[in-house]
């Protein structure tokens, strides 16, 4: 077979793969000779960041990682965290943005693919999923197309494998425009005693392939530059991932099935350069090296080389390490359910890997230094020069008419409701939603006890970019009060940190700053960083999107006989506002959207007013106190009023002492309770113990939101700012 | 009661009924595999909702072909209880047990959401919890729900009474706005002749326990077992 | 012998996708179209030479399991022998 690779191998090259010079000698001088083609491609793909976090590196390292609960911190494909009666909760969250902006079905089926698989690798059944989407504006080219195609992937990949979509959230900013953001996240549930690890072992035992066949998906555009490649050869090869939900559905059960048989050492999916960062990730972490012969793996087309095998991203595929002679019980597992099984290889001593292809040797390298010690950068970062400028303190005007103005925001794409979009996933199926999408946090059922697990997934981009610590910050107390609101206390966080083009020393410096105020509040809030991912390069034509370090939050609430509404459930409650008013304006809704000014130091974050706030809603839902619970966040305690009022379309009358601009501000730490008149006294009384500021503002009941205010008063009916705020995205995207 | 659910590669809601069936009614209950035509005694036989085979072709359509079909009608043919829901009652009319096909949802996407179903028929095992006219609230989750036969078929269908439950308003009353997936005749639920072969769309394992926040689907499940229960004892 | 089954909705039911389809086209400016109907092709090769024969097979797979003839109709091609 005549194999590109006999195509010559030098630093441009290289370059075209994304080795940097420096990085190539640096290869050339581990190796002590040229590189293969394939040995290149090997190189770059676990060089790359994605693979390697080369960027990101010295600054993931201030995450606090440990805790109480946590059994996998990151490293592994997923993290691992304990809640209760023996059950362990195994998470993780993804991006897909490039691949989604490319072709939106696909792009965004496979991130959600590729994250589900990221957790039942490791011995845990997926029972939920959250997705955070960015888009930019609506009239941006493509972008109605790419909302739709998006959509629709998670929903038809999701749906299919019978997994629910729960919650995430969905924003709009013209820096989404040309680089939107679609982040998976992926929640699943293990006994604790059968957590599966990607960490091969055992000197001889057998590398197994399970799941679909390889083809020349996703296999690098810049390595398609070669004159070894044909024009011909160029058509048949498709970049673009394709998923295959029912494949995914099925390989699911059948991963699971072959773990109960005791033969499997480890296993791990092929996600980002498949096959290899597969062996390589799971031959570092045990110390040992590998054999492999790529004449064994099951191919969709003939022909393809080693080079293209190493590299393809064909989805749905696993690699598993089994017990040297039981491996039948494991590739009898896989044939049940009709799936391709195979050794390829085996465990060897030493720590080198040894790669055949048409019987002659493709690649024979030492794993440890293209893993562990893969290149680390201290990329320069500093702010940028116009800072000063951009924190000014904006201009904030007065609303005339504070009514028109929520009706107004309320139909903008950020605030409006989102139905449109998840009434396309099924978040019903598995039976064990108890709270779905629409709410400040999504509540499972954790089947056989009293316990719930609580989800959300928060950022706000405007913020991080005014001032990416603060917005870091924001990003983690955010998600605790979301959590809070169901009643349940953190356990952990995975993220996913979308930034620009890290060699722009502002991107650096953005990405740095997030990174700090993440930690700041996850050492405040206790909440550690178990898993996590890090997309650079987000931009167009230099244009880089907003930092957006999208944080998906996991917590536990004890007893879900006791979780209140994120809305007023019923008239004659009373209304009571916890947490400090200011009036906090940049970054906000408000101005963004209604003034189109995006100026300001956005709220101040005051962790230690968050963690009590926290303390406080936990300790309320926990003595059944609340009926309903619901934070402040975009569009202050106006939007969250209104919002209050659709769940069962229960209005309210309050008075607040604020002008008309503040009823929109965004400060932190607060939320909004409503409870029965015989336990307001209990609720205000809970609240000075725990040194929270509390005031009550009214009562639930009627078919109208009313707001009296410093110097007016804002009334509206509530069927009718539903109907706005129901109907604003659909219409938006002209459907 | 010895009940079997159906697995066929792609079932996504075969553990959803196992556990109402096992967990919430106390019953004996396997799964059935799609390519050995046994029921192993099951007098009770549920396919559920999924995306058996892939549904490449059509939703069931390769279903209704597996070798367990086999068994399942022979099944059906001697008066045995067949559940199908959702992807499940594709596959019954797929496999001509049941009249009509689904086809794409009205508005073409895939709508997740609660419905509210009138009880029409409250005489077959399925439905004899209920009361005739009784409003129930239940999730749908489909993309291919909508329901359609040829126009004298519809008629004949009303006519031998096989409607069992219908899309209405929350109020009970018939309203377009309500028949979300666009169905003939607002048709969320068949009966055959016997009544013992019963599709609906809905999805009632969903809505079988109050910590869901709704219960009304149990009845359902409560009801075929009792009838199974029945039917065993009739000495069929 | 080679042959190509297409699957239609059947003409009296309403084609919401051909539909959707038809408004794309008028938005991107092809205004004059009547009708869309969205369909699926199937290409066979068949393993037997008689076009009789390979008739009957086809309408055989068609009314078994490529067509639901309650909502879909179904067109048979036979296409011309593959020189090969």
């Amino acid at each position: 077979m005549s194999a590109p690779a006999e195509a010559v191998v030098d630093a441009k090259r290289a370059a075209e793969m994304g080795l940097s010079g420096e990085e190539y000698e640096r290869l050339t001088g581990l190796l002590g000779r040229t590189p293969s083609l394939t040995e290149l491609g090997i190189t770059s793909a676990l060089w790359s960041e994605h693979c390697s976090y080369k960027s990101s590196k010295v600054h993931l390292k201030n995450f606090p990682t440990s805790g109480a609960h946590v059994l996998q911190g990151p490293g592994e494909n997923a993290g691992v965290v304990d809640v209760g009666h023996g059950w362990v909760a195994v998470f993780k969250m993804e991006s897909h943005n490039h691949p989604s902006f490319i072709e939106p079905y696909q792009g965004a089926a496979t991130g959600v693919g590729g994250i589900l698989r990221d957790v039942f690798t490791m011995g845990a059944r997926p029972i939920a999923l959250l997705d955070s989407l960015r888009f930019g504006e609506l009239d941006a080219p493509r972008m109605r197309s790419l909302i739709d195609g998006v959509v629709r992937g998670i929903g038809t990949y999701g749906n299919c494998v019978g997994i629910p979509t729960v919650g995430g959230e969905t924003g709009f900013h013209r820096s989404y425009n040309g680089n939107i953001l679609v982040n998976a996240f992926a929640l699943g549930i293990a006994r604790r005693e059968r957590i599966f690890k990607a960490r091969a072992a055992g000197v001889g035992n057998p590398i197994l392939y399970a799941g679909s066949r390889t083809g020349r998906d996703g296999i690098h555009g810049a390595t398609m530059a070669s004159d070894s490649f044909d024009a011909e050869s160029e058509k048949k090869r498709p970049t673009v991932q394709v998923g295959d939900p029912f494949t995914e559905k099925v390989l699911l059960e059948a991963c699971l099935e072959a773990m109960r048989t005791g033969a499997i050492v480890a296993i791990q999916d092929m996600g980002a350069a498949g096959l290899t960062s597969s062996t390589f990730e799971m031959a570092s972490r045990g110390g040992v090296g590998f054999r492999l012969d790529l004449d064994r793996v099951p191919l969709r087309e003939p022909g393809l080389s080693a080079y293209e095998i190493m590299l393809s991203e064909s989805q749905e595929r696993m690699v598993i390490v089994a017990q040297r002679g039981k491996q039948e019980a494991v590739t009898r597992v896989f044939q049940r359910w009709g799936l391709e099984v195979a050794t390829i290889g085996e465990v060897t001593a030493g720590g080198r890997a040894e790669i055949r292809r048409g019987g002659r040797i493709e690649a024979a390298m030492a794993i440890a230094p293209l893993t562990d010690q893969a290149p680390v950068y201290h990329r320069p970062a500093a702010p940028p020069a116009d800072l000063a400028r951009r924190q000014a303190p904006p201009e904030v005007p007065v609303p005339d008419d504070p009514g028109a103005a929520l009706a107004r925001l309320l139909a903008t794409p950020e605030l409006a409701s989102k139905e449109w979009v998840w009434r396309q996933y099924d978040h019903t199926v598995r039976t064990s939603t108890v709270v779905g999408p629409g709410g400040d946090a999504a509540v499972l059922l954790l089947k056989g006890t009293p316990t719930g697990l609580a989800l959300t997934s928060d950022v706000n981009p405007v913020y991080c970019g005014l001032d990416p610590r603060a917005g870091g910050r924001q990003a983690v107390a955010e998600a605790v009060r979301n959590l809070a609101c169901v009643g349940a206390e953190p356990v952990g966080l995975t993220d996913c940190l979308n930034f620009g083009n890290p060699e722009n020393p502002e991107i650096m410096w953005q990405l740095r700053e997030c990174v700090l105020g993440m930690a700041e509040a996850c050492r405040a809030l206790a909440v550690p960083v178990v898993s996590g991912n890090v997309s650079l390069y987000n931009e167009t034509e230099g244009r880089s999107i907003l930092p957006t370090p999208t944080v998906a939050m996991v917590g536990v609430v004890p007893d879900l006989g006791d979780t209140p509404e994120a809305h007023f459930v019923r008239a004659g409650d009373r209304v009571i506002l916890l947490g400090e008013d200011r009036d906090e304006h940049g970054g906000s809704a408000y101005l963004r959207w209604l003034h189109g000014i995006e100026q300001g130091r956005p709220p101040a974050v005051d962790l230690d007013a968050e963690g009590r706030l926290a303390r406080l809603l936990r300790a309320l839902t926990g003595q059944s106190l609340l009926h309903a619970a619901h934070d402040l966040s975009e569009g202050g305690l106006a939007v969250a009023l209104a919002e209050a009022t659709f769940g069962a379309r229960v209005g309210a009358r309050v008075a607040v002492p604020l002008g008309a601009a503040a009823l929109f501000s965004e400060s932190q730490a607060r939320a909004l309770i409503a409870c029965s008149p015989a336990h307001a006294d209990r609720v205000l009384e809970h609240a000075q113990r725990a040194g929270v500021p509390a005031r009550e503002i009214g009562e639930t009941g009627g078919d109208r939101l009313e707001i009296a205010f410093d110097g007016g008063r804002l009334e509206a009916e509530v069927a009718a700012l539903h109907r706005t705020w129901s109907r604003a995205l659909p219409e938006a995207l002209g459907l | 009661m010895r009940c079997g659910v159906v697995v066929f590669p792609g079932s996504n809601c075969d553990h959803d009924v196992y556990h109402v069936l096992k967990h919430v009614l106390d019953q004996e209950v396997r799964f059935l595999w799609h390519d050995e035509p046994r029921l192993h005694g099951s007098e009770l036989v549920v396919l559920p909702g999924g995306w058996s085979y892939g549904d490449y072709l059509r939703g069931g359509a390769l279903a209704a072909l597996s070798p367990v079909m086999g068994a399942v009608r022979e099944h059906a043919e001697r008066g045995g209880l067949v559940l199908g829901i959702c992807n499940g009652f594709q596959v019954l009319t797929e496999a001509k047990l049941l009249p009509g096909a689904l086809r794409p949802n009205r508005g073409q996407r895939f709508e997740c959401r609660d419905v509210y179903l009138r009880v029409e028929r409250a005489d077959t095992p399925f439905t004899r919890e209920y009361a005739a006219g009784q409003v129930l609230r239940m999730p749908i989750a489909h993309g291919e729900g909508n329901y359609e036969h040829f126009p004298y078929e519809l008629d004949r269908l009303e006519r031998d009474r096989l409607v069992a439950l219908r899309y209405v308003a929350p109020d009970g009353a018939l309203a377009d706005e309500w028949n979300v997936n666009g169905s003939a005749r607002a048709i969320a639920g068949l009966a055959n002749a016997g009544g013992n072969v019963f599709g609906l769309m809905p999805h009632p394992e969903r809505c079988a326990e109050e910590v869901l926040g709704n219960s009304d689907g149990l009845a359902l499940f409560a009801g075929a077992v009792r009838g199974a229960a029945q039917l065993a004892g009739a000495g069929r | 012998m080679k042959a190509r089954v297409t699957v239609y909705p059947r003409k009296e039911i309403l084609d919401p996708q051909g539909k959707a389809i038809q408004s794309a086209l008028a938005r991107v400016g092809f205004r004059s179209v009547r009708e869309v109907r969205a369909g699926k092709s199937f290409e066979l090769d068949l393993g037997v030479d008689d076009a009789q024969q390979a008739g009957d097979l086809l309408a055989a797979m068609c009314e078994k399991l490529l067509a639901n003839t309650v909502v879909e109709d179904y067109e048979i091609e036979l296409l011309a022998a593959d020189a090969s």
